[in-house]
Formats: structure tokens, C-alpha cells, sequence
């Protein structure tokens, strides 16, 4: 969303970015604050990649509408795992991708309201006028049959409870790893989050490191040395995360086919891990010690 | 990212991991880096009369080849002379575990972890000459 954002600075909009709570989620009153008369669109990320937080997507909804403001809502992360309406949410374009629904790659989909209000699109692909002359281009029917497909599914497993068992599991994950480890910290709210997601900073182990160690289990971190850039995660660090945290944190995602046992497996591969890495880890030892690590002249470099 | 099979087996099977006492004026301690950069490593060397480093010890905060630049340092430094240890170069190291250039980095701290705790140890000595 921020590419896109930075895309449309250099041709001539004006953007606000709006600062999140320590908990990720948006404050309503930052929001009201921020939209003058002339904002066009609000851009919403329904939940988060790397945290997982939700949005309170209906009232941000309810307070575009108020203004008459056209509301985009990012459900890219969060369809099939939580209940979309975009009626109830007024929500006036909403983004879904077919690759995080287990649907197909190469396919997602713009929900674009048509009355009340009517949102009018420029195409970014130009010429035959298909799709409403939207997004000219013949349609890959294979593709749509798939994410179809898998919408369907999706709605089966909201609808059976299906989902809740993710977060049974997902609850047992972050149980089993606070019943062995100390200083373990969560990143972003975790009453509002998908119920797959768990995001946690494992204090005085780097994320690199750690994920070298658990090869078998596929995870990703907001470690700067996993990304290209060696900055830690920004969305880490918009929460305030501070840097020292950041670079410790793995991100687990749970799915359709995650078992308990799996989820067993991975609290035993993490508890010895993160502790052999503790032992090797000379933060770790200093307070241990008793020593505060802010009290150390660092160097940075 | 894709690792030397040397780098792998000093990360799992890192050598000489471990604290020395920081009290013993035999024993130099060099502590670099920074938390917030992601990686700090603590190097240990026990220095006798003659200069010659009888033990090293190091613990690191930091990814999987920094930890292995560490590991591979105190299996370098064993047995040398300080003089000698303080012309290792990170180039040395980084050539040794084939890091990529994303991770040369990790090689430099650990090159400034033998220097600190060297000039450590000398400390050391000259407060307790004088």
C-alpha cells in the first residue's frame, strides 16, 4: 500500500499517513482529524501482514461515509479469516488476492461500488473495454473459476467454525511458548488480530539466528538482516517498537492444514532453540547479571 | 540466503561458547556492536606472560553468520601471538565462510571484537604495572 501511496505523491497527490497505536490499531479521532475537505479517498488495510492487527473497519467506514469520503479497504490478509460486509462496513472498493485464500496466484479481485456512492475508476490497462473498461485484457477463466473456488471455501470454514480452530491453535502456540520461555513479547493487539497470526519478539535472540535454527518450521522475521534493506521491520517500529526488539521478532502464520501436533512440535523446536541461542546470546547473560542493557555506552555501527 | 557449508557448521556447532572470569588480569574482554543494530559480540582471550593467547571464549547477539564469524575466530586466534591476531582482517574471515556481501559486516565486528578485547587486556596490564 505504500509503494502505491509513494506512486501517487510523485504524480501530484497529496498523502497523509496516519500513525497507529502501540497496539497497531488506527485511533478513530487521528482519523477524523486528518480528513479535510478536500481528501478524496481513505486507504485501510483491513488486517496487517506481519502483526495481523484488524482494523475497527466498519466505524472507519461509518466516518468516511459521514464525510463523503470514498472508503478503499486492503482485505488482502484478512479474507477467509474474518467476516467481510462491505454494506454493513461501508466499505466502497475492497481488495482481496486469490494467492492468501488458497485460491490461485495471478488472480485477485476489486470490489468497486457502483450507486451510493458510484466509484469511477481510471483503467491502468487501456483498450477492448472489458470488465466495464476497467481493465481491458481477456479474462484467464481458469483463474476466476479458481478464486471462485476458493471464496467458497473460505466462507465454509467462517461460516462451520472452522476458523476458530486456527485460533485454538494459534492460542496454544503462544501458550505453550509463554509456559517455557520468559521475556517473550507480542506484537500488535492480540484481542484484535486474525485468528491465524501470532507475532512475537523473542528478547535477546536475533531473528535471523533463530530462524536458522528452526529450518523445519517456516516462518518469517522483522529482522533487519532477513530483508535486503538492514532496517527491522517498519511496522514494527510504527507500533514503537524499539529496534533492539524488532530484530528478534518472528512472525508465525497458521493455516487450513495445521495440525496440533505440528503446533506441539514447534513449542519444543522453539523452547530448545531459543534457548541454546539465550546461552550463546551475551544480552542474555548481562541481565541475567542484573546489568540494564540501557546503561551500556553502545556502539552503534 | 544461501550459505557456505563452513558457515552452516559454525553456526550449529559453534566452538568455544562460553564466558571467562572478567576479573583475571590474564583475561582481555572485547564487547562490540550495538542491540539495536542486531548484533553485539563479546569476545573473551586469555593472554599469558609470553603473549601467546592460551583460550578464547565468545558469546554473540547477532544472525547466523555473525555468530559463525565468532565461532571461527576463537579456533583462529588459539595459540596465536596478540601481535599476530591483531593483523587477522575481516577479509580473512569473510573469505573463510564465504559470506555474502550483505553479512561482510558481521565479519568486520568480529575483526573489532579481537582488537577491543587485545587493547583490553593491555589495559589491564598497564594498571597493574603502574
Amino acid at each position: 500500500m505504500l509503494d502505491s501511496c509513494h506512486a501517487l505523491e510523485r504524480d501530484g497527490w497529496e498523502v497523509t499517513y496516519l500513525d497507529v497505536k502501540p497496539d497497531g490499531i488506527l485511533d478513530l479521532d487521528t482519523l477524523r482529524a486528518a480528513i479535510r475537505p478536500e481528501t478524496t479517498l481513505v486507504s485501510v488495510m483491513l488486517a496487517n501482514n506481519e502483526i495481523g492487527v484488524i482494523q475497527p473497519v466498519a466505524e472507519i467506514g461509518a466516518i468516511c461515509r459521514e464525510h463523503g469520503v470514498i472508503f478503499h479497504c486492503d482485505a488482502v490478509q484478512a479474507t477467509g479469516k474474518v467476516a467481510i460486509d462491505v454494506n454493513a462496513m461501508n466499505i466502497d472498493l475492497l481488495s482481496i488476492s486469490g494467492h492468501k485464500m488458497y485460491g490461485p496466484k495471478g488472480i485477485g479481485a476489486l470490489y468497486v461500488r457502483r450507486a451510493r456512492p458510484r466509484v469511477r475508476l481510471q483503467a491502468i490497462i487501456d483498450g477492448g473495454g472489458h470488465e466495464r473498461g476497467m481493465r481491458s485484457g481477456t479474462l484467464p477463466v481458469h483463474q476466476i473459476v479458481g478464486l471462485g473456488k476458493a471464496a467458497v471455501y473460505a466462507k465454509e470454514d467462517l461460516d462451520s467454525g472452522k476458523i476458530d480452530e486456527q485460533r485454538r491453535l494459534r492460542d496454544r502456540l503462544w501458550a505453550g511458548l509463554q509456559e517455557n520461555l520468559d521475556e517473550l513479547y507480542i506484537n500488535g493487539s492480540m484481542e484484535q488480530r486474525l485468528p491465524n497470526n501470532l507475532n512475537v519478539s523473542f528478547a535477546y535472540v536475533e531473528g535471523e539466528a533463530l530462524m536458522m535454527a528452526i529450518r523445519d518450521i517456516a516462518v518469517s522475521s522483522g529482522s533487519a538482516c532477513t530483508s535486503a534493506s538492514l532496517e527491522p521491520s517498519y511496522v514494527l517500529r510504527a507500533l514503537g517498537v524499539e529496534a533492539e526488539l524488532a530484530h528478534t521478532s518472528i512472525r508465525f502464520g497458521l493455516g487450513r492444514f495445521t495440525t496440533e501436533e505440528e503446533v506441539d512440535y514447534a513449542i519444543a523446536l522453539l523452547t530448545e532453540k531459543v534457548r541454546w541461542l539465550r546461552e550463546m546470546s551475551p544480552l542474555y547473560e548481562m541481565v541475567k547479571e542484573g546489568i540494564d542493557l540501557k546503561s551500556i555506552q553502545w556502539e552503534a555501527h | 540466503m544461501a550459505y557456505s557449508d563452513k558457515l552452516i557448521n559454525h553456526y550449529e556447532n559453534p566452538q568455544n561458547v562460553g564466558s571467562l572470569d572478567k576479573a583475571d588480569p590474564e583475561v582481555g574482554t572485547g564487547l562490540v556492536g550495538a542491540p539495536a543494530c542486531g548484533d553485539v559480540m563479546k569476545l573473551q582471550l586469555k593472554i599469558n606472560d609470553e603473549g601467546i593467547i592460551e583460550d578464547a571464549r565468545f558469546k554473540t547477539f547477532g544472525c547466523g553468520s555473525a555468530i559463525a564469524s565468532s565461532s571461527l575466530v576463537t579456533t583462529m586466534v588459539k595459540g596465536m601471538h596478540v601481535e599476530q591476531a591483531e593483523q587477522i582482517k575481516n577479509s580473512e574471515i569473510a573469505a573463510e565462510l564465504s559470506l555474502p556481501p550483505v553479512k561482510i559486516h558481521c565479519s568486520v565486528l568480529a575483526e573489532d571484537a579481537i582488537k577491543a578485547a587485545i587493547a583490553d587486556y593491555r589495559k589491564k596490564r598497564e594498571a597493574a604495572q603502574a
